[in-house]
Parts: structure tokens; sequence; C-alpha cells
């Protein structure tokens, strides 16, 4: 198997006469921390829809984790994590139905369950909270139950949907090195954000534009052909361009 | 100068929960003031106070000179408000909004048509359609246009750019810059801490309590430590490494420099460099830099730490 976690050619998504995404290019290395940006419309969540496995594309191609994204979607989903922002966990479940929960949809069977929920729980160090309802746990603990969840079933490739939003300064940082561990684990991260300074955490970036990839690279390479300072300014200057508005 | 948001040891408790702890703060008119800090800080029950829509369980709130008990009637036809969901009408169209919230205030889109224009011109190609079917942004504009379309004394905007892209978020700052010029006093809350900067002042609020109030400037002064911004290609290992360091007191990813404090106060960055060496980070870059808000406000926040 090659040592792509995804590749994509030509792939393009179109409801009725309006072209979602338009022709995306995209390779993404085994345990690369990959990000994934693009202005609000630009196209990046119908993209990661299809690299899921849950929409299917209109033309062009798309292996994740070596399983093309027409035919073997069901493959897919059982290899990969997700995570957003918006939905991660059960409020009115604690912890442990939590992961009893996501285990089990993702077939892992009783004794593989309960070796995790204990790996699990003090790799978040959350033992004392283990019974109560993850309602009452601070956002940014609930964010890091949940991406330990994500990754429950030993996924080749965790995608994680604004996992720090709203996350205070200090544990958003905390959540950067779950991520760098994770992916030194050998397991690729695909993220996306709205903090430009999270961009530059990533080992290669792509920016949407209009439902296109106008931008691949490291972040430092990004700067040097923008001739830009941050990745904020490189952005800044592609999305501007958007002809699209954020529709 | 005269006062347009006075609070005196606001606080408030929803059952167990403290909401808010002895806040005090005052808003000059005119003043673009920023709220600044994370979800679950307590900026929308402190919003919710200065709307009158709930009363605070101890201290005193005057909004514009009033008491937000006993003259919330006359206070609400002065505000602007903004709430952190869109609540505007998604099956009425773009227009139709505009006139609604307009008619509920007793005025017309025309009367005031000069100061939203700016804003609304963006969305009168789109005024026929339904509100539900705006982009992110657009709804920003739209709700940002109902909002000031009585001409409020003051606006209070409650995480205007909460997920929103870089872009947007840039645009929807240079349109507070231009109402702060019409006069309007305005109040805005951003878990964004780099948004910090565009207010006269700001306070930064974390776990219910004000950690500090100043201009951006001053803040940034408040961080006494020596600051250094440290590089190198291996982010992760460098990080690992710099903890483990002895003397280190703060480690934090900035971007793509990692910022550091040292145990000692300021350093010879040579010892440092021999250290990174010796741990096969050859070739660091490390610089004497200055601090930012978001520096200042992690060294004033507690941790989130849980209780049983």
């Amino acid at each position: 198997m090659s040592e792509l976690a995804i590749s994509a050619k030509g792939l393009t998504r179109i409801f009725g006469d309006f072209t979602a995404v338009d022709h995306i290019d995209l390779d993404v290395k085994k345990g690369e921390i990959f990000g994934f940006l693009g202005a609000n419309g630009a196209g990046k969540t119908t993209a990661m829809k299809m690299l899921t496995g849950l929409l299917s594309p209109s033309s062009g191609e798309a292996k994740v984790s070596g399983f093309d994204v027409y035919t073997e979607a069901e493959k897919i989903k059982k290899r990969i994590g997700y995570m957003s922002q918006k939905f991660s966990l059960y409020d009115d479940l604690t912890p442990e139905e939590n992961i009893r929960f996501y285990g089990g949809v993702y077939g892992l069977n009783d004794r593989e369950l309960k070796d995790k929920k204990d790996e699990l729980i003090s790799s978040v160090g959350l033992e004392q909270f283990r019974n109560k309802q993850v309602g009452s746990l601070p956002l940014g603990w609930k964010q890091k139950l949940a991406f330990a969840i994500s990754i429950i079933h030993d996924p080749k490739i965790v995608f994680l949907d604004e996992p720090t939003g709203g996350v205070d300064p200090v544990t958003r940082r905390q959540f950067w090195e779950r991520i760098y561990e994770v992916a030194d684990s050998g397991i690729t991260v695909f993220v996306t954000t709205h903090y430009m300074d999270e961009a530059e955490y990533c080992d290669r970036v792509s920016i949407m534009v209009d439902g296109r990839i106008d931008a691949i690279d490291s972040p430092s390479g990004l700067k040097s052909s923008f001739n830009a300072s941050s990745i904020e300014e490189v952005f800044i200057s592609l999305a501007r361009s958007a002809e699209r508005g954020d529709g | 100068m005269a006062s347009a948001v006075h609070i005196s040891q606001v606080s408030k408790s929803f059952g167990a929960v403290k909401a808010l702890r002895n806040i005090s703060f005052e808003v000059n008119e005119g003043e673009l003031f920023g709220f600044v800090g994370p979800d679950g800080a307590g900026k929308t029950t402190l919003f919710r106070i200065l709307t009158t829509l709930l009363i605070p369980d101890s201290g005193e709130a005057k909004v514009l000179g009033m008491d937000v008990i006993e003259d919330y009637k006359k206070i609400r036809p002065q505000l602007g408000y903004m709430p952190g969901r869109f609540s505007l009408y998604q099956d009425l169209s773009v227009e139709e909004n505009m006139k609604f919230f307009a008619s509920v205030f007793g005025t017309t889109i025309e009367q005031n048509y000069e100061l939203v224009k700016p804003i609304y011109h963006m969305l009168e190609p789109f005024k026929n359609r339904l509100a539900g079917q705006l982009s992110g942004g657009m709804k920003q504009k739209l709700a940002l246009s109902c909002a000031l379309i009585h001409k409020p004394k003051l606006l209070l905007l409650d995480e205007p750019t909460t997920g929103v892209d870089a872009v947007s978020r840039k645009e929807f700052w240079e349109m507070l810059r231009m109402l702060k010029e019409e006069g309007i006093t305005i109040v805005v809350s951003t878990p964004y801490m780099d948004e910090a900067k565009l207010c006269d002042r700001v306070a930064l609020i974390d776990k219910s309590e004000i950690l500090q109030i100043d201009s951006p400037g001053n803040l940034t002064k408040a961080f006494t430590k020596a600051l250094y911004g440290i590089k190198h290609p291996d982010k992760y290992r460098l990080i690992n490494v710099l903890k483990d360091y002895e003397f280190a007191d703060s480690v934090h990813p900035f971007g793509e420099f990692i910022h550091y404090t040292d145990r000692r106060g300021s350093i010879d960055e040579s010892g440092l460099n021999e250290y990174l060496d010796s741990k096969g980070l050859t070739e660091a870059n490390i610089q004497s830099i200055e601090p930012d808000i978001e520096d200042l406000f992690m060294s004033l926040m507690q941790p989130e730490e849980l209780h049983v």
C-alpha cells in the first residue's frame, strides 16, 4: 500500500448549478498533521464529507486509507475517527457511558472496551469524573475527552473539525500537544481551524477558495512563496480574492 | 467622560453555578470596549444583564445612566443587541427582517438609512433572499444592520465573530470602527485573543471573574517577565525538551514559535542554546520578543480545574 493516507485527484461535487468543490487535488502523507483551511463557504465541509465517506463525489477520484470513496465508503468509515466542535459527546451520559457507546458503535468487544475505558479515562485525567455527566465538565475537558474517544478504535486517520473553537488559550495548546502525540504514534491528523496560529502547528496546510485549493504547502513554504510574515496574511490575501462571497 | 455602562460588584448564579463573581467595570461614552475570554467565562450572562434580560443577584448595574431593574423599559429602546446565536427570522427575507426590526422600534429603514447604509448596501442585492439562506458572513451583516436600524446609543454584540473566518472577522471589525466614528458606544465580546488589540479598552474575563481591564497597550505592559520566542523545525520535540529544562517557567506554542519564560528571569541565550544542542535540537533560533495579550491572559488565568 502507498504511503498516502489520503489522495484525491480532480475531486468535485456539484449541487444543482453550484460547484461546491471544484477539482481539488490533495495528497496527505501517513502520520502527517494536515491543516485544511478556507473561508466560510469555500467548500471545506463538502470536501470533508466526501473524504469521510458521507457524500458521494460528482466526479474525480479519491482514496482514503487506501479505499475508494465511491465504492468502499463503509470501509473508510471504520478506519477513520471524526470529532467536531459542534457535535462531540452526549452531555447527559457520563464519560464511561460515552466511551461504551462510541466503542460499541465502532465494534469493540467487551474485553477491548474494558481495557480501553480505563486507559482512555486516565490518559485524559478524568479518573474522579468517570461517573459524572459530561455536561458538567468544562468545555476544554469535554473536547479532550471527545478527541480521545474519536480514536478509540485505533483509526488510521482522524478528522478534526474546528476542535478548539471557544476553548481557553491554555487548554487549546494542551489540545495541540495531544494532536502532536497522536500524530507521533502514526495516526494521520486532518484538521480545520479558524485560529491562524494553529495553522502554523501543521506539517502542511491547504487553503480553499471558491471550491478550489489555491495553495498547499508547509507553513514556512507558504509564507515564503507569498512573501508573508504569517499564515494569516497568506490566508487573507487568498480569501480576499474569493468571488463566491461566503455563500 | 460620561459613563455608558456602570457595573459595580455584580454577581449572578444559576443554582450552584456561579456565572459572575463580583464584576465591576465602566464603559465610557463613545468607547469600543471588549470582553475577551473563552466559552463559559460568563460573557453571555453579563450581556443578558446589560440588556435587562436577566436580573443580577447582587450589585449595581446601570446602562446609559439608568438602573437595569427599575428603568428597563426606558433602556431597551436605546440598545442594539446582537445575541451570540443568529436570532433573526429565517423565513423572512432580508428586507422583511429589516422592516420588522425597524417597526418594532417605531421607525423605518429610510429614517436611519445613512447609518446602516455602509453595511446594508452589501446585502441589498440579496434583499429578497430568505435570511435562513444567507451565508454566515451575510447573516452577521444582516444581524448587525437589524441591531442598528433604530439608531441605538449603545450596541451590545455577544461573540459576533465566533466561528467566522479570518477575512470576515477582519471586515466585521472594520465595520465596528466605522460605527464608533458615528459616536455609538460598543460593547463586544470575543473568544479570539487577537481581537483584543482592536478595542479601545479590554476586560479579560475567565471563570466568572475579570482578570484585568486596560487598553491593549497597557495590558501587554503588565506582562513583566522576559519572554523568548524559540523556533525549530521539530516543534513537538522542542516543546517536550523545553518543558524538561530545569529552569523552564512557561512553555507555550505560539504559531511558528514556542513562547518561553525562564524561572531565572532574563537569561543568557547561549546557555539555553547549549542545552537544546545537547538534546539534538541544533540550530534552534532563540530571540527576545514582546508579549501579546494572549501571553498575559495565560499568565493570569488559573488552569481549568475539575471539582468533584
